[in-house]
């Protein structure tokens, strides 16, 4: 059973009376288990709205969409996935762990399972002496962290992700690729991720989403085959490198091929 | 730091008396001036000793009996105005929350009303006194006073809530939606939290608004037992007791400073384990 299944998806926000605005055109995607698919392109082609239909915070004009086999409406009900955004978002009135413990708490968990769980996903981060901390206290890169952990803390199978790392400074940011990679592998997790930096594409994904704007469509597809276990070695390696060029081309292509169809589906 | 200023105050007050004008003084031809005579300013002295004086020689009360129980009065009605004003106020804000329409079709009127002087609502409100009845239960006198509190209370309230409900980011309201969360649920687990920074400096506005609302409609409609009754009889006694009017007027600032008290409490309270600069 595939992960995500996008089927003939379009998107159309009507802006005014008469404007509309096709965000999205043609999607067709399907993500397998266990796989790390990044969404790159410019601005304004639609990338974070594919997510969020994934996630279904909004829904298709046409098309469909299938998460761990159901409709994305019934999966999102069964919280059949977590979600992490730019700005780590953690409630400033609650502790470290009760901001990790809230998913559990929204799935009726009783009060020792989710310490006991908010405790776990703390040691996943390596983050265990900070529960009783108030998020405030955290820096941005620490409050990514537990942000991470609260998306991760119902042992979802899938994890979505906004550009997750964007506000970070570079060091903390590489840092953090490293560590989610570990996360996801420890865990699991199948990930998809919006990004609009290449090197962090190439760096986490098995396979890369090249998209253009107007109308928001894939126009190329870039398998990443690094391996399994990446680290800061890989970021020196020439296969890194070469794959960067080609996701860039791909990425200035998808500019220039205004009106072509590259969609490559599988 | 208060200590000292209050003692500042009565400085200047001792010091206008020894050096200001007896009958008043001009400035620039216009009589503003106040006349620094036993009769206008008395000591501070003879203020604080009038305190401890029976009220009057047929009386065994002390005037400080007779003014805490007026505060104790108005201070009931404080409560009971502010209490109204509060739920009044957050109700209206979960509303305008929850339906759009509701706050482009409330908010105006919201304004409207504290545009409406409150001495020109007070005859009205205390006119319901004795005469309306609600499913038996009568309206008694002091619920004018109390209400007219609460319509000073529960504008800031309200336009202070709605401003916090409606500050979560858009992306703290997405992860609720995405962890399935129904409103009612995202209304207690992030919304209200989140307002807290913002609902407590409307506390304090609405706190000293149920004070002026009792006090001032108390004067206004002459409702008996509590200090804005005694501001209006004391100053009729001023030409024999010059003293005694100022002992209901520091009543009056009491019972502000006890409301204040009790807001700066709630502040600590709520306000604790938060962040301490918030944009509010």
């Amino acid at each position: 059973m595939s992960a995500v299944v996008v089927s003939g998806v379009s998107k159309v926000f009507s802006t005014g009376k008469s404007a509309k605005v096709d965000a999205l055109q043609g999607i067709d995607l399907a993500i397998e288990p266990g796989e790390f698919v990044s969404l790159i392109g410019p601005s304004g082609c639609g990338k974070s709205t594919l997510l969020r239909l994934i996630a279904n915070l909004t829904e298709p004009t046409t098309g469909s969409i299938t998460v761990n086999g159901k409709p994305s409406r019934q999966a999102r009900l069964d919280q059949d996935y977590g979600m992490a955004f730019q700005q780590a978002g953690l409630f400033e009135w609650r502790s470290v762990a009760k901001n990790i413990e809230l998913p559990l708490e929204l799935k009726g968990w009783d009060r020792a399972k989710r310490r006991a769980r908010a405790m776990e996903m703390l040691d996943l981060v390596k983050l265990p002496d900070f529960a009783h901390h108030m998020p405030w206290q955290l820096s941005g890169g620490m409050q990514q962290r537990i942000a991470i952990a609260r998306a991760l803390a119902a042992h979802p199978p899938l994890l979505l992700m906004d550009e997750p790392f964007g506000a970070l400074d570079e060091m903390t940011r590489e840092h953090m690729q490293a560590e989610l990679l570990r996360i996801c592998k420890e865990t699991d997790t199948t990930v998809v991720f919006v990004t609009h930096s290449i090197p962090e594409a190439v760096y986490l994904s098995t396979r890369v989403v090249v998209m253009s704007p107007r109308p928001g469509r894939i126009t190329d597809i870039i398998e990443v085959p690094l391996g399994g276990s990446r680290d800061d070695d890989t970021r020196e390696t020439g296969d890194f490198f070469s794959k960067i060029t080609e996701v860039r081309e791909a990425l200035r292509g998808a500019e220039y091929a205004v009106g072509a169809r590259g969609i490559e589906d599988r | 730091m208060f200590v000292v200023s209050m003692a500042l105050v009565a400085a200047a007050w001792e010091a206008y008396k020894k050096w200001g004008p007896q009958d008043g003084g001009e400035v620039l031809g216009w009589k503003i001036l106040p006349r620094a005579k036993d009769r206008v300013m008395p000591h501070i002295s003879d203020i604080f000793s009038r305190f401890t004086d029976p009220l009057n020689r047929a009386s065994d009360e002390t005037v400080l009996e007779v003014v805490l129980k007026g505060v104790w009065f108005s201070f009931r009605l404080v409560l009971a105005g502010f209490g109204m004003g509060l739920v009044a106020g957050m109700l209206l804000a979960i509303v305008m929350t929850r339906f759009r329409f509701a706050e482009r079709a409330v908010l105006p009127y919201l304004v409207v009303s504290q545009t409406v002087p409150l001495i020109a609502l007070a005859p009205l409100v205390a006119s319901w006194g004795g005469k309306l009845e609600l499913f038996g239960w009568e309206w008694p006198r002091w619920m004018s006073s109390a209400v007219l509190g609460a319509f000073l209370t529960f504008f800031p309230i309200a336009v202070g809530t709605l401003r916090g409900l409606q500050s979560p980011t858009a992306a703290s309201l997405e992860l609720m939606d995405s962890l399935a969360a129904p409103w009612r649920r995202t209304l207690v687990t992030l919304r209200f939290p989140a307002a807290v920074p913002y609902i407590v400096p409307a506390l304090k506005l609405g706190a000293a608004g149920a004070v002026i609302g009792v006090v001032v409609s108390e004067i206004s409609t002459g409702l008996r037992g509590g200090i804005g009754r005694l501001v209006i009889e004391f100053s009729q006694k001023t030409t024999g007791d010059p003293a005694i009017v100022y002992t209901a007027v520091l009543g009056a600032a009491f019972l502000g400073l006890v409301l204040a008290g009790m807001v700066a409490i709630a502040d600590a309270v709520f306000m604790r384990n938060r962040p301490k600069e918030v944009d509010a």
